[in-house]
């Protein structure tokens, strides 16, 4: 039984497995800043070209003369194990770049969905899009400073959430803070995954 | 961010300039990889310690390759060359198809065995 892995070709590593969590809302609210604190390096800048596969998609009506389109994206990297590696993708914050959400939620383990309560509304489309994809995803109200404390429950009624869906409240600045957030997701994603194993067996 | 070297011939092409040669040139006008689908997180490591410069292989594809003696993501390999995602999986399709890489796509969500992965994760995270 320990000659499992002879049949591999010579001079082959084998490799870890990546998985990816996506940090999305609105413009300012603290995507790029969350992803620096967890990562274990400075967050990576990632550029899409927009192509011929994205014009179906992306309206470009009013722009003929614009040819291409750069999307810039934020990235880091966490390294569980040998065999395991985390990637944090801040979303492009603009509606008119779906097509790189789509190709960024691909596989996605699951979403933290970024709130300034100053400006709750911002975050009204990507909570659309990830309970449209069924991608599970927790709510992390961001705490600036100035900014009016809301109950918890008060930002999950006016945001009209899903009883499941967890709100809680974080610091984008901090580690431990911006860890929680992610840890909190991960629980998340593997109760939705069981139950909707339960859901599949069940019919 | 001395001025030593700073001469006023290269001073006008600085980070902001963006790159000096198009991303299509880079990939001789191609837009799709001859090969693989390459995800922003499938991982990539090279087959060999280097490779040089021959018909079908660049600069860049070997610069790829230098890069890829540790474990790189697309994403990481196209952050660190400073050219778009879609020029590094042109590159890299080039390279998988001469077995220069070797190429880990990421599984989904549904496709894990168990919850093993997840927890591993959460331990990993709150042990960070």
């Amino acid at each position: 039984m320990d000659y499992g892995h002879s049949d591999r070709p010579a001079g082959a590593t084998p490799l870890p497995t990546a998985i990816k969590i996506l940090v999305a809302g609105g413009f300012g609210v603290g995507k790029t800043t969350m992803v620096g604190a967890v990562s274990e390096t400075r967050p990576l800048r990632t550029e899409e070209v927009l192509t011929e596969s994205g014009v179906g998609i992306d309206d470009l009506s009013g722009v003929e003369g614009k040819t291409t389109t750069t999307v810039a994206m934020d990235f880091g990297r966490i390294t569980i194990s040998d065999d395991l590696v985390l990637y944090l993708f801040g979303t492009p914050g603009q509606d008119r770049f779906w097509f790189v959400w789509d190709e960024l939620a691909l596989g996605a383990i699951g979403a933290v969905v970024l709130a300034d309560t100053r400006r709750l509304a911002d975050c009204f489309p990507s909570i659309d899009y990830f309970e449209g994809r069924g991608t599970p995803f927790v709510v992390a109200v961001n705490c600036f400073d100035g900014a009016r404390k809301y109950r918890l429950d008060e930002v999950q009624a006016a945001l009209n959430l899903d009883p499941g869906v967890p709100v809680l409240l974080c610091d984008a600045r901090k580690r431990e803070s911006s860890k929680e957030v992610l840890v909190t997701l991960m629980e998340h994603a593997m109760k939705t995954r069981e139950a909707r194993r339960r859901a599949a067996s069940g019919d | 961010m001395t001025v030593q070297g700073e001469s006023a011939d290269h001073q006008w092409v600085d980070d902001h300039a963006g790159p000096v040669v198009r991303p299509y040139a880079v990939t001789r006008g191609r837009a799709r990889p001859v090969t693989g689908t390459f995800d922003l997180i499938s991982l990539v490591t090279a087959t060999r310690a280097e490779v040089t410069p021959e018909v079908g292989i660049g600069p860049e594809h070997v610069a790829i390759v230098g890069l890829c003696q540790r474990i790189q993501s697309v994403a990481e390999i196209a952050a660190h060359l400073d050219l778009p995602v879609g020029t590094i999986r042109v590159l890299l399709g080039d390279l998988a198809a001469r077995s220069l890489v070797q190429v880990r796509e990421p599984q989904t969500t549904a496709g894990l065995p168990d919850n093993s992965i997840f927890e591993a994760v959460i331990n990993g995270l709150r042990a960070l």
